[in-house]
């Protein structure tokens, strides 16, 4: 079964939107789950995808995802109305929601996408919603009009100061943890290095910590071992086990190596590809 | 032997047996037929298959030396009680599509049986032949013979007929051996047969987990090409627990049996220090990267990267333990440790592999165990750090238990460790599922029909057996099939 592209468009620079006929996961899904997809034949990769929203009446789950590899690359040269081979889920453990009085949500960059789901469902659960994003420059910004229509306070930084208050996440996320209430959970999806400083300083105040990993995985139903991390010291599989889990006791150093583990292979596969298109072009 | 030297001995023997002279001296006296196969140096470097497959006239003489014996003990030794003597009098015969269509009354997929069964251990072990001889390597190459009679017909087979339908229908879940017999079985039942599988291509642990060199991926595709025309229907990308789970595919979907054989796909560690480095693989990741993904064609086509490993240890000593190791030769490891705490005499892996693995130049570490794995700061391995072991006494399993030396530790340089000391049940359809039994290692219970504790649910292969073999599970499929066949007969509509 095929599925295919019946929206897409361009977020911001290298990032990318759209909506895929896969009825299934559509009804099945729940926040804080995601997808694993390959484009085409034998030779593609799997990579996961958090769904960042679904219609189950129309049967289509939105993806949201940033242009950083080979594969991320060949997604944001889709069209509507191309396919996608295989795509299989919904994966992961659903996030626990329930209402902690005030939550803090923060996103880093593409990590906005798979949150928003989350915050939205912690909305519905009565939460007061606190919310912070946080962008590498103003053309990386994404979904500031969804967050704050479910926000009851909305802060969006810039690493550069282009939009917004210029600031890393972690600052406007210590004042919000410095606050009276203190807030009764935070939830932060984002780049590695930014959860782990993020963890940092909930750690401080003792505000209880979400964070959703995003190793590199395979397959996704826990039968590889290729996605795990060290929780408490402990190996666990982000697949079956996460992708959330308690921020303060994650290994993220170890994490990150992990992580890096393919760079090299990675830049090979995606230069090969840069290349062939490029030659494509030529021969027109 | 040349060929011609073949023929000559065939045609001699031939000739007595029509005399009535042929005498079991004569069929000892043939020399035990050896199966071709590729160059060691040669297929280091590809993922080929490695052994080639008998000849006709290798095939016919090999039968030859099968003494017909009247209580046959080789059938009792094989988990699905296949025929042997009769199959094997065939090809002597000359006649092979006879010889196929005994080996099929119980064995459905003979072209993979003739390759993976651990055929010394079962029913070549027991076979009369190398009992004479004292020794198992020269029985007669049951195994072989199949793998011999099953390939002449790859191209021909015919589609198995299908009974009317009764419209019923039965899910499978998961498309391993034992999930394929189980929909071949219900279909010609004439059940509405549907298999759900997890993967984007369906064969289980024979597509992701035993390597091309071991068995060709087109014969798996074939098997599933065979019921695709027999009108099951195969649905990939589809997790069974989440996409839609058990009881949904009963109560909304209309399944009235539900076969499930999800394997045993969940791989064990040892909790020693260090398994978290970076270049510390599973062997179910490492395979899969390789196998599913085609991880050795990395750059000329395939996307998926697989280490660029130089000095590689590989933890274990079962079949899945050499395929990585020869996997990790094949991609481009200069030296290839392979590390097992007992003897060879106690590796559970099939002897043939363990023969291929030595001459591909993989380096037998026995009696070692890891200790830990050894990192740099970036937290990659460099070294694995090993003990000595002796063998003491013998264990509930009856192998000798292994037994550290105290102060016996030393390190050996590696770039990459692939842990492949077992798989244990994916908790998958637990989690997921109310209702079902299982055991305190989360493998299924199952009645001897394959029946689970829920009604309509059947199960089979490795999330029962615990990790097992093809033949097994295939065993299992055809049991919970019959048992599905005789419920669903009396079930009404
Ligand atoms: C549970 C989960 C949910 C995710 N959700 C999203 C999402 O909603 N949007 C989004 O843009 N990204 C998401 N990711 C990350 C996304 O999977 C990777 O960006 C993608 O796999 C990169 O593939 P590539 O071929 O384009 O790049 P590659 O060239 O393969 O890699 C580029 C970099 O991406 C990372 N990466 C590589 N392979 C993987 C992999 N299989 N899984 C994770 N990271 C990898 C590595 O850090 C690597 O250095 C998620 C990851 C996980 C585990
Ligand atoms: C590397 C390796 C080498 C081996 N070598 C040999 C050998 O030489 N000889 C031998 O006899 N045996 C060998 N074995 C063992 C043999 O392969 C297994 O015993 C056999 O495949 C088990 O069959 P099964 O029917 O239980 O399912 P499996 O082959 O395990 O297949 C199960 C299938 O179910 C799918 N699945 C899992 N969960 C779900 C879900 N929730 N929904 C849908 N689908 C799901 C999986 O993706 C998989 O495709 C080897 C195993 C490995 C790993
Ligand atoms: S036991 Fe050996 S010799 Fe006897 S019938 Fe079987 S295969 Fe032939
Ligand atoms: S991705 Fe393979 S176990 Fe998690």
């Amino acid at each position: 079964m095929s599925h295919r592209i019946v929206g897409k468009k361009e977020l911001g620079t290298d990032v990318f939107w759209a909506r895929i006929e896969a009825p299934l996961i559509a009804q099945a899904r729940q926040p804080g789950q995601f997808i694993i997809l390959s484009i085409n034949n034998d030779y593609s990769e799997r990579i996961p995808l958090t769904i960042a929203g679904a219609d189950p009446s129309a049967g289509t789950i939105e993806l949201i995802w940033q242009r950083v590899g080979k594969t991320t690359a060949e997604m944001a040269n889709l069209a509507e109305g191309d396919e996608i081979a295989n795509i299989s889920g919904p994966l992961g453990t659903p996030t626990h929601i329930e209402n902690f009085g005030t939550v803090v949500c923060v996103g880093g960059g593409i990590g906005a996408a798979p949150l928003l789901p989350i915050a939205t469902a912690l909305k519905n659960a009565g939460n007061r919603l606190v919310s912070i994003l946080g962008f590498r420059s103003k053309d990386r910004l994404i979904l500031e009009r969804d967050f704050a229509a479910i926000s009851d306070e909305l802060v969006v930084t810039t690493d550069d100061g282009s939009y917004g208050r210029k600031a890393l996440v972690t600052e406007p996320l210590a004042e919000a943890c410095g606050r009276d209430p203190r807030p009764g959970h935070a939830f932060i999806i984002g780049p590695t290095i930014m959860m782990k400083f993020c963890c940092d300083v909930t750690r401080q105040f003792d505000v209880p910590t979400q964070v959703s990993l995003n190793t590199i995985m395979i397959d996704g139903t826990g039968m590889c071992g290729g996605c795990r991390v060290e929780v408490d010291g402990k190996p666990k599989f982000v697949c079956v086990d996460g992708p959330e889990f308690d921020g303060h006791r994650v290994n993220f150093d170890l994490m990150i190596k992990r992580m890096n583990a393919y760079k090299p292979q990675e830049r090979q596969a995606h230069e090969q590809y840069e290349q062939h298109r490029c030659k494509i072009g030529l021969d027109e | 032997m040349t060929h011609e030297e073949r023929q000559e001995l065939l045609e001699s023997l031939l000739a007595k047996q029509k005399a009535g002279t042929l005498k079991p001296r004569d069929r000892f006296d043939i020399p035990p037929q050896n199966m071709p196969e590729q160059d060691a140096a040669a297929r280091r470097r590809n993922v080929s298959e490695v052994a080639l497959g008998y000849t006709e006239m290798q095939a016919r003489l090999e039968a030859m030396r099968c003494l017909q014996c009247k209580t046959a003990p080789c059938v009792q030794g094989c988990p699905v009680g296949i025929r042997i003597k009769d199959f094997i009098a065939a090809i002597a015969d000359g006649h092979c599509d006879r010889a196929l269509d005994i080996i099929k009354e119980n064995s459905l997929l003979p072209a993979v049986c003739g390759r993976v069964c651990p055929q010394e251990v079962q029913c070549q072990e027991t076979c009369t032949v190398g009992l004479k001889f004292k020794d198992v390597s020269r029985a007669v190459s049951i195994g072989r013979l199949e793998r011999f009679v099953a390939d002449l017909d790859c191209n021909g087979a015919a589609i198995p007929s299908v009974a009317s339908l009764t419209g019923k229908k039965v899910a499978i879940v998961g498309s391993g051996p034992g999930g394929i017999v189980a929909a071949a079985d219900t279909r010609r039942a004439g059940h509405d047969v549907t298999v759900f599988e997890a993967f984007h291509k369906p064969g289980g642990v024979m597509v992701y987990g035993i390597p091309e060199f071991r068995l060709p991926k087109a014969i798996v595709h074939d098997e599933i090409e065979t019921l695709k025309k027999m009108g099951v229907r195969i649905v990939t990308n589809f997790i069974v627990g989440r996409t839609r789970t058990i009881e949904q595919l009963m109560t909304e979907d209309g399944f009235d049996a539900v076969y499930i054989g999800v394997g045993a796909g969940l791989p064990s560690f040892m909790g020693i220090e260090g398994e978290s480095l970076v270049g510390v693989y599973s062997a179910n990741e490492y395979l899969t990267r390789a196998n599913l993904m085609k991880a050795y064609d990395f750059g000329s086509g395939a996307d998926t990267p697989i280490a660029a490993s130089k000095r590689v240890a590989v933890v274990g000593g079962g079949n899945v333990a050499m395929d990585a190791a020869r996997t990790a030769v094949r991609v481009g490891a200069e030296k290839v440790y392979l590390i097992y705490r007992r003897t060879e005499k106690e590796m559970p892996a099939r002897v043939e592999e363990v023969h291929h693995a030595k001459q591909e130049g993989i380096e037998f570490h026995l009696l070692q165990s890891p200790k830990r794995i050894v990192g740099d700061q970036n937290s990659r391995a460099t070294a694995i750090e090993c003990l000595r072991y002796e063998l003491g006494e013998p264990d509930d399993s009856g192998r000798r238990r292994p037994v550290a030396i105290a102060g016996s530790e030393f390190l050996i340089d590696v770039d990459t460790v692939i842990i492949a000391i077992g798989n244990q049940a994916n908790p998958l359809i637990r989690q997921t599922t109310t209702g079902l039994e299982f055991n305190k290692w989360g493998n299924l219970v199952v009645d001897e029909n394959c029946r689970t504790s829920m009604p309509g649910v059947y199960a089979g292969g490795d999330i029962v057996l615990g990790a097992a073999t093809v033949i097994l599970a295939m065993g299992q499929g055809r049991i919970a099939a019959a048992a599905i066949n005789d419920d669903l007969a009396d079930k009404p509509r």
